[in-house]
């Protein structure tokens, strides 16, 4: 089970407005909760929070686990006077979502909404077009003001809807809660090195200098995958369904960023099945994580992904089973108190 | 050097899983280096000499991993669907075989119902392994297959799968083998994961810090009905200008282009408009780094036959020799 107080963590940090190039919301809380428990905290020139927890025994690996702490959303452009702001996307945002949505603007959580006429005012053939971003304007309320280049994110709060839960950007705070939880249970064979980056979602910008500074053996991307797991229609079979909810933690063979080192996962499969902890193959594909940029810092670094399954990323609410989390943690903390150094020493083929 | 080249084509490789190309390499080079290393992401690094008396620390670089495929999805009837890994092009996919990690054999074909007079998308491709079920086939999700193709001995020509860039490794080892003496201290690096976008390269370059990089590679050619490029096979190595990703530094294309011609060597001007190659990679390594490029003009890059010719290949040999065995004509 997840305990309730990790619950309220995640529930604080999906809360939290923390939209590319702007995390500090998130980094606040990270930095509370991980300083109690790391040997040393440091926030680096972009951002990005570095937690070490150093060996206590053994030899010295380093591992490196990679969180993002920023999210996709929307960022105030121009001002077009009483309370109206064009914005534009940051991260990749399906235009399609956008209007009519509310949304919490800058750090204060402004509330305000993406409006558009009416469908009293429209004929059934403006209905039919999409509504370009150029058109579309925030609206904060008459008289109310924003500074420009704020960020704002949809105004989802988090819920818990049974054996689920329901927020924005579980998209990565799922990782993010994930990797202060190991970080807490450290293993005491070796060096943890827990990097919550920044600007994942414009390009994997933070991990690759983190990685630069950190040095580690190797890397792991802790974060969350889409899961499009729905019933295909009758007598056809679901082909790109990416992952499904339910069927545990997801691990990356390929997508457009990794080719993920292949000991790690013949590593992460058998502790799994150790364990009897269910855990999935990740379709290959397009995408990426954090893994992609580790990869190649330095003189290169072996690096794995693993991804909580989560519906409808990067939409006004994700949506993703507590049980797939528990197992993700699982999964992971018996990896950190199994991992050697040999594990790098096997055959890198197969 | 024909058994090489097809010893070396066949065998299995796709990005990222290049322990059996890797293994075969070693083998070769192993009585012709001072020393070897494998790095973390899998690249070979082969040393031969010191640099001493104005020679200087060059990395030769030509890739190990092939093109390849990668199954995402295993349906119910036990078909394999798959994407790619590297630039695939679907239409030399059908009726092709393949061969996965763990040595299951398949055959590539698309949906029944699909147009069968324009090329269908990649996600309408499937392989047939032979299964009948999702339960009793041996392929799971994740792994990774390479082209089945045997080896082609047309007289001038020789033409196999994966000669991008198998021909550029048989190079390396044939200029090895023949690299007696050198003032330089030359790094032979067998570089993985550069279908998918010269990731190993960058990684090996910043550890050896080189003064001077080249790629050994493959490069397209115009000699062909409906082509366009200048090069052309049988005319010799291509030195590279330019492509998509890297324009050479002109003190390397001179120093290539005076050594071929004080002895002898034909050779071509490469401006490649499409594609780029490992010297991309290690050209922006650290402060940066003078970079080339090599090029062996090879036909149908990227399908089941690529096609090369003979003396071009055996020119090349020649070329990277001379490269190697002297002071560089710069600092």
């Amino acid at each position: 089970m997840i305990p309730e107080s990790l619950l309220s963590l995640l529930e604080r940090l999906c809360n939290a407005v923390a939209v590319s190039g702007d995390e500090g919301e998130v980094r606040q809380i990270v930095l509370e909760e991980v300083r109690p428990h790391a040997d040393e905290v440091r926030v680096d020139a972009l951002g990005n929070v570095l937690a070490i927890r150093r060996a206590r025994s053994g030899d010295g690996l380093r591992v490196m686990l990679a969180a993002h702490m920023d999210e996709v959303g929307l960022m105030l452009v121009a001002e077009d006077g009483d309370g109206l702001y064009r914005f534009e996307t940051v991260g990749s945002v399906d235009e399609r979502y956008l209007v009519g949505k509310p949304v919490w603007v800058g750090k204060d959580h402004l509330p305000g909404v993406i409006g558009a006429r009416p469908i009293h005012l429209t004929t059934p053939e403006e209905r039919a077009r999409k509504l370009s971003l150029e058109s579309l304007r925030i609206d904060l309320g008459p008289g109310r003001k924003a500074e420009l280049g704020s960020r704002a994110t949809f105004a989802t709060p988090f819920r818990r809807l049974g054996a689920a839960i329901l927020a924005k950007s579980l998209d990565n705070r799922l990782g993010v809660a994930t990797v202060i939880e190991l970080l807490r249970n450290a293993p005491p064979h070796l060096e943890l090195q827990a990097a919550f980056t920044v600007q994942e979602e414009i390009g994997l910008r933070g991990a690759s200098v983190a990685a630069y500074a950190l040095q580690p053996h190797l890397g792991i991307a802790v974060d969350s995958t889409p899961a499009h797991d729905l019933p295909a229609p009758e007598g056809h079979e679901n082909l790109f369904y990416n992952t499904r909810l339910g069927a545990g933690p997801a691990i990356y063979r390929a997508d457009a960023a990794t080719l993920s080192d292949p000991r790690l996962v013949r590593f992460l499969e058998a502790v799994a099945q150790r364990h009897n902890i269910p855990y999935q193959i990740r379709q290959p594909g397009g995408g990426g994580t954090d893994a992609g940029a580790i990869q190649r810092t330095r003189e290169g670094i072996p690096a794995v992904s693993v991804s909580v399954p989560g519906r409808y990323p990067h939409s006004p609410a994700s949506l993703a089973l507590l049980e797939d989390w528990e197992n993700t943690l699982r999964l992971l903390q018996e990896a950190l108190n199994e991992l050697t150094a040999e594990v790098l020493e096997t055959e890198k083929n197969s | 050097m024909k058994s090489l080249v097809e010893a070396l084509t066949q065998t299995f490789g796709p990005s990222g899983y290049e322990g059996a190309i890797r293994e075969r390499v070693q083998q070769e080079i192993a009585p012709f280096v001072d020393d070897m290393r494998i790095d973390a992401l899998g690249n070979l690094i082969a040393r031969k000499g010191r640099a001493q008396n104005g020679g200087q620390r060059i990395v030769v670089a030509a890739h190990l991993d092939e093109i390849g495929l990668i199954a995402t999805h295993i349906e119910e009837r036990g078909f394999v669907r798959f994407t790619s890994i590297g630039g695939v092009m679907v239409h030399t996919l059908i009726g092709g075989r393949v061969r996965f990690v763990n040595g299951i054999a398949g055959v590539i074909h698309m949906d029944q119902d699909e147009p069968r007079d324009s090329f269908p998308k990649l996600e309408k491709l499937f392989i047939d392994v032979g299964a009948t079920s999702a339960a009793d086939c041996p392929v799971r999700v994740g792994d990774m297959a390479a082209f089945e193709r045997p080896f082609l001995d047309l007289g001038r020509r020789w033409v196999a799968k994966s000669m991008d860039d198998r021909i550029g490794v048989a190079v390396m080892i044939e200029t090895l083998r023949t690299l007696q003496e050198t003032p330089n201290e030359v790094y032979f690096v067998f570089t993985v994961q550069e279908e998918v976008g010269t990731r190993g390269a960058a990684p090996a370059a910043f550890g050896l810090e080189p003064q001077v990089a080249l790629a050994v590679d493959v490069t397209r050619t115009g000699d062909v009905p409906g082509g366009k490029m200048a090069v052309a096979l049988g005319k010799g190595p291509a030195i590279k200008i330019l492509d998509s990703g890297m324009i050479a530094d002109p003190k390397v294309v001179e120093w290539m282009g005076g050594v071929a011609e004080r002895l002898g060597i034909p050779y071509q001007r490469e401006v490649l408009v499409g594609g780029t190659t490992d010297a991309r990679a290690m050209q922006l390594v650290r402060a940066g780094v003078p970079a080339g490029c090599l090029s062996i003009p090879c036909r149908y890059i990227h399908s089941p036959s690529e096609m090369v010719d003979v003396e071009d290949v055996q020119h090349s040999v020649r070329l990277l020799h001379a490269l190697l065995s002297q002071p560089l004509p710069f600092s």
